[in-house]
């Protein structure tokens, strides 16, 4: 079934009779090349780029429940490439790209939209820090403007311009960024997998891996063994208790991190707002939510519900930058696990398991990174080496000391 | 969530900052064989566990002790809390 504007026609005239499921829901079978677990973005999006790229290798994807009902189906859609250190940089400019052309490759709407990111300047200092990442940023060629006060006005003429303790000054801005659907992210890729011949398995959880001699030979499901050749973890927030099965332990601890959306409101802003020094970014949904979130709880935490003193401090965010936030009405708050690393970037590597793979530490950005977390992964389980935009997101960056620390504050999870 | 400190009696945990695994108080012995990779290991690994959890806590806004509380990670219940100067430093756990 392919979608297009005259197929939507052709069933909004015949009763809607010829939609048929996204993706079957096959039992697994005895033995695959490559089994993924992790039914999130990244697990469907490593799924989708393996058959895609790599057609003859028998792939599944084994989800303990149901697809996106992780992260993948919480975060706040944020897609951006702003990031300033040559390890990360490419790569999530790769991610963009692969975003920008999303729904021709998966011929799937995910409401990708392209409105823009601005980062609120406060100081001179933040404007020279602003600047500098910019710059790195159109050398990737992300691109970047940077805006005076009077643009960001024009922009955003409903911001309090004039707060006391942080008044705006500017705002450097990427016009590439802006959000996408997540659960659409999630189904287009699941779709485009189980065209490719990929089985999406649900509600079958990973309880351990068999492993002997140094190699893997499967993984242990609630669901019965499960073979395979290699075997690509990609959980997200349960990274550490998922690789503890393996006997490993990782530079990551597990966080809540808590997002809000308004009632529905009619078109008010624009792209996506960040209010890094109050803890605080919006963006508003199609559908008309105001969806905000600030800082993670900052303490260890499996539960994917967190605590009222970050509402509070959101909100006051919110409060503070956009005072009209006061009259809207609060819908739904929620809360993810986030994999935190010790240096707030990801791993995608080889384990000291032969046939074992990982995609993690994602921290609170992974939903950007997305596609390209997914292609680069693929890339790795199909060749065994690392895709060149990857190849800083190495296991032993930590003891070999090259650490990509974009917020330079050392080996502390909470703070990243 | 209320941490209840020894001398104290129940606190907000917002009076708190956190630090981490009480483990990092075991810190290694830097002339032993190895240190190296026993420092690496202390710096950047983590049990991460999802369950009983021993965690710093630094009563920063309050009388400045560190607390080792006793958390499960995967309901945000406490399950107690020491002094942190009152457990052995260095002591094998
Ligand atoms: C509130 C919030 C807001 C966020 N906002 C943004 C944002 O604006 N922009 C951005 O870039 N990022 C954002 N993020 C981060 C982003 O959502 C994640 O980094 C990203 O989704 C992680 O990749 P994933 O989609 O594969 O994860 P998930 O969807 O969490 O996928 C992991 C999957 O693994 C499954 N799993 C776990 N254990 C097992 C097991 N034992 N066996 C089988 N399956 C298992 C889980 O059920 C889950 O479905 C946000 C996160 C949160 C929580």
């Amino acid at each position: 079934m392919k979608f297009s504007g005259f197929k939507v026609v052709k069933e909004a005239l015949t009763g809607h009779k010829g939609w048929a499921p996204l993706w079957r829901n096959p039992a697994p079978k005895a033995e695959y090349d490559i089994v993924i677990v992790g039914g999130g973005g990244h697990g469907l999006a490593t799924a989708f780029y393996l058959a895609k790229t790599f057609g003859e290798l028998k792939v599944a994807v084994v989800e303990k429940g149901w697809i996106g009902s992780g992260n993948a189906g919480r975060n706040t859609t944020i897609i951006r490439s702003n990031y300033l250190l040559p390890g990360n940089q490419p790569f999530y400019e790769l991610s963009m790209k692969l975003w920008e052309n999303l729904e021709q490759e998966t011929n799937f709407n995910s409401m990708v939209s392209q409105r823009g990111i601005i980062n609120l300047i406060h100081t001179d200092g933040q404007r020279d820090a602003y600047r500098r990442r910019g710059n790195a940023m159109m050398i990737s060629g992300a691109g970047a403007r940077l805006l005076s006060r009077d643009e960001v006005k024009q922009m955003l003429p409903f911001l309090n311009f004039d707060n006391a303790r942080f008044p705006i000054k500017g705002g450097l801005m990427q016009p590439r960024a802006g959000t996408a659907r997540h659960d659409g992210v999630v189904w287009g890729y699941a779709r485009g997998a189980d065209a490719r011949g990929v089985d999406i398995i649900q509600n079958c959880e990973v309880t351990g891996f068999r492993i002997e001699n140094g190699k893997v030979l499967g993984v242990e499901t609630s669901r019965g063994f499960i073979g395979a050749k290699k075997v690509g973890v990609s959980v997200a927030g349960s990274s550490g208790r998922v690789m503890a099965k393996a006997g490993m332990r990782l530079p990551i601890e597990s966080h809540v991190l808590q997002a809000f959306v308004s009632e529905g409101l009619k078109p008010t802003i624009p792209g996506v707002i960040t209010f890094g020094a109050g803890h605080f970014y919006v963006s508003q949904s199609d559908k008309g939510g105001l969806v905000f979130g600030g800082d993670i709880d900052g303490y260890n935490s499996y539960a994917q519900r967190g605590n009222l003193p970050v509402v509070e401090d959101v909100v006051e965010g919110g409060m503070a930058l956009m005072p009209m936030i006061g009259r809207a009405r609060l819908l739904r708050g929620w809360g993810g696990l986030v994999d935190m690393s010790m240096d707030g970037s990801p791993i995608i590597d080889k384990t000291g398991i032969e046939g074992l793979y990982f995609n993690g530490a994602w921290n609170y950005g992974g939903f950007k990174a997305t596609p390209a977390a997914g292609y680069c992964f693929a890339h790795l389980l199909a060749t065994d080496h690392p895709h060149e935009v990857a190849t800083a997101f190495r296991f032993d960056r930590f003891e070999r000391g090259y650490v990509i620390d974009e917020k330079g504050v050392g080996a502390q999870p909470n703070l990243h | 969530m209320l941490i209840p400190h020894p001398l104290l009696g129940l606190r907000d945990s917002q009076e708190f900052t956190y630090l981490g695994d009480a483990a990092l108080m075991q810190r290694p012995d830097p002339a032993a064989d190895g240190a190296e990779a026993a420092f690496c290991d202390y710096v950047f690994l983590r049990d991460n566990p999802a369950g009983v959890h021993r965690e710093l806590w630094f009563h920063e806004q309050g009388d400045r002790s560190w607390l080792v509380v006793t958390r499960d990670t995967t309901t945000h219940e406490i399950l107690g809390a020491e002094l942190a100067s009152n457990l052995k430093l260095g002591a094998a756990q």
